[in-house]
């Protein structure tokens, strides 16, 4: 079905034509306008998945136009097994997140959902394009509309974040651009063919060495900063907590897979030398960001800043599964960027959803909560319990992965990491228990409204597919395994024909 | 009698055939110039947009010229005058910015009580420079339209004479553009001294045979290179630009980020690759070290400024930085590069300039950065039209800015030059800060004071539209104009 990606791809971007040209004044139109049209986004990208085909490696639904001919460069579309699941986990959050928006978003609803739509459109481009100068437009594209998002919509300090956010990562993305262009120019010398398609440059060995090991880094850096690594996440919790909900959801959930989508796309097939040679270094910093983010965590005062602080962490096992290269491994890290993307996001969604009603997301003022609203701290324990990796539901699989995965690489990595998961019962049991249990020890507590038919509507949902990965994984693994199977070969083989370049 | 012997004198007296569809395009804006001279003595005394419209026939003739003689190499007065694709692409840069320079000012000028027909004549005789300049086949010609163009850009950068901050710019440009002019003009008489032509293809004629390592070539061809350095306020030569750009009324100063950038890249293009290709002395190293100061300064201290003319000036200066990497890099794609930067850059910053030129706060312009306080709730189109310029500026994709930064940094890192190349990316990213504040102020601050209110202008508007359209067209669709970009510096590269 050629043409579906692009439909999936462009639809939001056409609703956000339409929603601009709704009037002003006619907000709840346009808020029926804006969850339809994410509705309806991901109501095509359903038929991804039914004609997905999990026995291909290659890339399916493709979609090819010449654009810039003479540079090579093709608007050229396509998913596998790797960027599938998350194509699906964008276009499924989108319609939650616009819909939890729906009171929260209290000023300029309309520019809001311009904003929000436009994003949708570049996140989305950014894991099915296949042309490296595609990929790069969706991906620099995107950083405006989430700049605004942060900027406009955001919290006290949101000018200071948004523009730390924007920069931090902009630094880093223009260097992968001059990669991108040394890449492009390196292959275009040695084959004559001066593309820059991403199935051609990925089947073109590069000579190991110096040269490979920058460009590897170049991309790397660019790609540690959007996951974040650390110490390159200092952006992170300032732009997850003045963001509004839905803008945090979204860069939790979404903008932080880029990077690691990005690492499994294009540093490990491109680079794969230098990949191995670097994976050492990157558990090491995966490992810290694991331990590290899980105590900064803990000690956090404010419930947003304690789930900022916990994504370092969580992220930290998704790089650590990316680079063991073996199956588990990266089966492990695909999903967990999936789960990661369910519970987080179910977590942000549930502080804005106390935060709309008591305007503090202080762990300090709140105690008792399960005598008020029982339903809220129902699913809120859910969704912790379903973050730090409870078996039978979904963080578990993904955890348990990367650590089958880490063990046959590195068993101290793998020892390490695992105390992460240690850590992560600590602050977030610990967190559940102030919040929830004990008597109510504030009286502004004691008449909070409990879960809206609405806000039932936007979480449900997400536990469905909490439980569902949680119990029967191979849904979602089963369409990962031959791509990665093929990317692991695909990189042994590269490196192989590198070291026999070398051995020349 | 002999014919033989005839020859000479029937030789000086017949008038030598000139090709006239070699400045055709010229011509016309000429002649447009002085039709204006004549229509401004005549009533209606009063008001003077038939003045303005007449200049923009006169452009858009010389456009529609451009695209007829497209493709053509036409030559006239002894090789002085050529008109090669080269000079083609550039009266496409210079027309479109002539065109959007004369829309943005007809009722600019007469709003700040200014409005006058010696406006609309100065802007087209610069023009007429700068057209000049770019299909300049000699030495001599190309100071002549440079004096040309300058003689008019300072009257105009003085044009708000009551003001005091006019009377600045036009002296410091005047006086600094006047020192530059000698300094040209001795590098040419150094020149001719040493090749014994003024004539470019003899100049690169005498280079073959020897002349390259002469001394007195090397230092005329470096005071050239302080002359343009000016021109294109390149540092060192960038002191005069954040005055004058302050100074001059602001469809002015658009001018003279756009077209006389262009025109003075043009002539420097030229000379470089026809002319004094294969001197001894290794350009590409000074170049090399030009880009880089010229880029950095220009970013470092674009953050400084709360005025915004000073800092689209300091933002000219660094994007004339990322132009000078291109001409380091050089060969068809390197070269090609500085001129569809050029293109894009005429189309992004006369439409900054001309969106701040619309707004004004409390009688005065809104060159403040607080003036821009929560613009986007007052003006949401006018802010988000600004906003597209801005990012094309920065080098956002999909706006043409991008594009424009992407070739000019892949011909860098073809040639090699990668660390110029890195160097220019981590500027862009220096100046998404400065850029982005503008958007911070706009988007993310209330209103506070006295509102800023926008002018109403229709001829503003569609200036703004048809620059709009070259950012987001150049940045959707750039194919065939890159390779246009492309195919004009083949000529040079001969």
């Amino acid at each position: 079905m050629t043409g579906l990606l692009t439909l999936v791809t462009f639809l939001p971007a056409a609703g956000a034509v339409l929603v601009f040209l709704v009037p002003r004044r006619r907000e709840a139109a346009t808020k029926t306008i804006t969850v339809a049209v994410t509705a309806a986004t991901f109501a095509a990208s359903v038929p991804l998945y039914w004609g997905f085909d999990p026995a291909r490696a290659d890339y399916q639904f493709p979609d090819w136009h010449a654009w810039m001919p003479t540079l090579g460069i093709s608007y050229h579309l396509g998913v596998d097994g790797i960027s599938l699941l998350l194509v699906l986990l964008t276009t499924f959050l989108m319609p939650l997140v616009m819909l939890s928006a729906w009171n929260a978003i209290e000023s300029r609803w309309k520019e809001f959902a311009i904003t929000m739509l436009l994003l949708e459109t570049g996140m989305l481009g950014v894991f099915v394009a296949l042309d490296l100068f595609l990929f790069y437009v969706f991906w620099e594209a995107m950083l405006i509309p989430m700049y605004l998002v942060i900027g406009i919509w955001g919290g006290g300090n949101r000018v200071y974040a948004a523009i730390k956010f924007v920069l931090y990562t902009l630094a880093g993305s223009l260097l992968m651009l001059v990669a991108i262009l040394a890449l492009y120019f390196q292959h275009g010398a040695a084959t004559g063919i001066y593309t820059f398609d991403l199935p051609v440059l990925a089947q073109f060995v590069l000579p190991a060495g110096l040269n490979q090991n920058l460009l590897f880094l170049a991309f790397a850096l660019a790609f540690a900063i959007k996951v974040p690594m650390f110490p390159f996440h200092t952006w992170l919790p300032d732009a997850h907590v003045e963001a509004p909900t839905a803008g945090s959801v979204i860069l939790a959930a979404v903008l932080l897979k880029m990077g690691t989508y990005g690492f499994l796309r294009f540093c490990l097939p491109l680079f794969p030398q230098s990949s191995l040679m670097f994976a050492p270094w990157m558990f090491l910093l995966a490992v810290i960001g694991i331990i590290y983010g899980a105590w900064l965590s803990t000690v956090q005062p404010d419930i947003k800043k304690l789930v900022a602080y916990s994504s370092v962490s969580h992220l930290g096992f998704v790089v650590l599964g990316l680079f063991t290269l073996t199956p588990q491994g990266i089966v492990g890290g695909i999903i967990q960027m999936v789960n990661h993307g369910l519970s987080t996001g179910a977590l942000f969604l549930l502080v804005g959803m106390i935060y709309e009603r008591r305007h503090t997301r202080l762990i300090a003022e709140f105690g008792g909560l399960w005598s008020v609203i029982p339903a809220f701290s129902a699913v809120l324990m859910i969704v912790t319990l379903s973050s730090l990796g409870l078996p039978g539901l979904n963080g578990f699989v993904g955890e348990f992965l990367i650590l089958v995965g880490a063990f046959q690489v590195n068993r101290a990595v793998a020892v390490f990491a695992m105390t992460g998961i240690i850590f992560a019962a600590v602050y977030l049991l610990w967190m559940y228990q102030r919040v929830i249990f004990g008597s109510v020890t504030n009286e502004a507590n004691r008449r909070l409204p409990d879960l809206t038919p609405r806000e039932w509507v936007v979480l449900l949902p997400v536990l469905l597919f909490i439980v569902w990965i949680g119990v029967y994984p191979a849904t979602f693994t089963g369409m990962t395994e031959t791509s990665v199977q093929s990317l692991i070969t695909q990189v042994q083989s590269k490196a192989a024909a590198t070291a026999a370049l070398l051995a020349k | 009698m002999n014919p033989q012997a005839a020859a000479p004198l029937a030789d000086a007296l017949v008038f030598p055939v000139v090709d006239l569809r070699a400045v055709l395009p010229v011509l016309i804006v000429a002649v447009a110039a002085a039709v204006v001279v004549l229509l401004d003595l005549l009533p209606p005394r009063g008001r003077k947009d038939h003045l303005g419209v007449v200049g923009l026939l006169g452009v858009v003739g010389s456009l529609a010229a451009t695209f007829w003689l497209w493709g053509g190499d036409a030559r006239a007065f002894r090789g002085m005058i050529v008109l090669d694709s080269y000079a083609l692409f550039f009266n496409l840069v210079i027309g479109y910015a002539t065109g959007l320079v004369l829309l943005l000012s007809m009722d600019y000028i007469r709003r700040e009580g200014m409005e006058a027909g010696e406006f609309y004549i100065l802007v087209l005789l610069a023009a007429v420079g700068m057209m000049l300049m770019a299909s300049a086949g000699d030495l001599i010609i190309i100071f002549l339209a440079l004096e040309t163009m300058s003689l008019s850009l300072y009257v105009l950068a003085g044009f708000f004479r009551t003001r005091a901050e006019a009377g600045e710019a036009s002296m410091k440009y005047f006086l600094l553009g006047a020192f530059a002019s000698a300094f040209f003009l001795y590098g040419i008489a150094l020149i001719f001294g040493a090749t014994g032509s003024t004539n470019l293809d003899r100049i690169a004629n005498a280079m073959a045979a020897g002349a390259g390592r002469d001394p007195m070539l090397v230092i005329g061809a470096g005071l050239l290179l302080v002359g343009f350095g000016f021109k294109i306020s390149s540092v060192p030569f960038h002191m005069w630009a954040a005055d004058v750009y302050e100074g001059a009324p602001t469809s002015v100063t658009a001018f003279i980020a756009t077209g006389s950038k262009a025109a003075a890249f043009a002539a420097l293009l030229r000379v470089l690759l026809s002319a004094v290709r294969g001197a001894s002395l290794d350009w590409t190293m000074l170049l090399w070290v030009m880009a880089a100061l010229t880029m950095t300064l220009g970013n470092v201290v674009a953050i400084a400024q709360q005025n915004l003319k000073r800092m689209l000036a300091y933002s000219s200066i660094a994007h004339v930085g990322y132009m000078l990497v291109g001409v380091v890099a050089g060969g068809a794609l390197g070269n090609g590069s500085v001129l569809f930067y050029l293109l894009v850059y005429t189309f992004t910053t006369a439409g900054a300039f001309g969106t701040i030129l619309l707004l004004e706060r409390g009688g005065h312009e809104a060159v403040r950065l607080e003036d821009f306080g929560g613009l986007a709730s007052r003006h949401p189109l006018i802010a988000l039209t600004l906003s597209v310029f801005l990012l094309s500026l920065v080098g956002i994709p999909p706006t043409a800015g991008f594009v424009g930064k992407f070739y000019l940094f892949g011909a860098a890192v073809r040639a090699g030059y990668i660390w110029l190349a890195v160097l220019g990316v981590l500027n862009s990213a220096v100046a998404a800060y400065y850029y982005l504040r503008l958007i911070v102020y706009m988007y993310m601050r209330e209103p506070e004071g006295a509102p800023t209110m926008l002018a109403p202008s229709f001829s503003g508007g569609l200036a703004l539209v048809v620059a709009l359209w070259g950012v987001i067209q150049l940045g959707i669709l750039p194919a065939p104009l890159l390779d246009l970009a492309q195919s004009a510096v083949l000529p040079l590269l001969r």
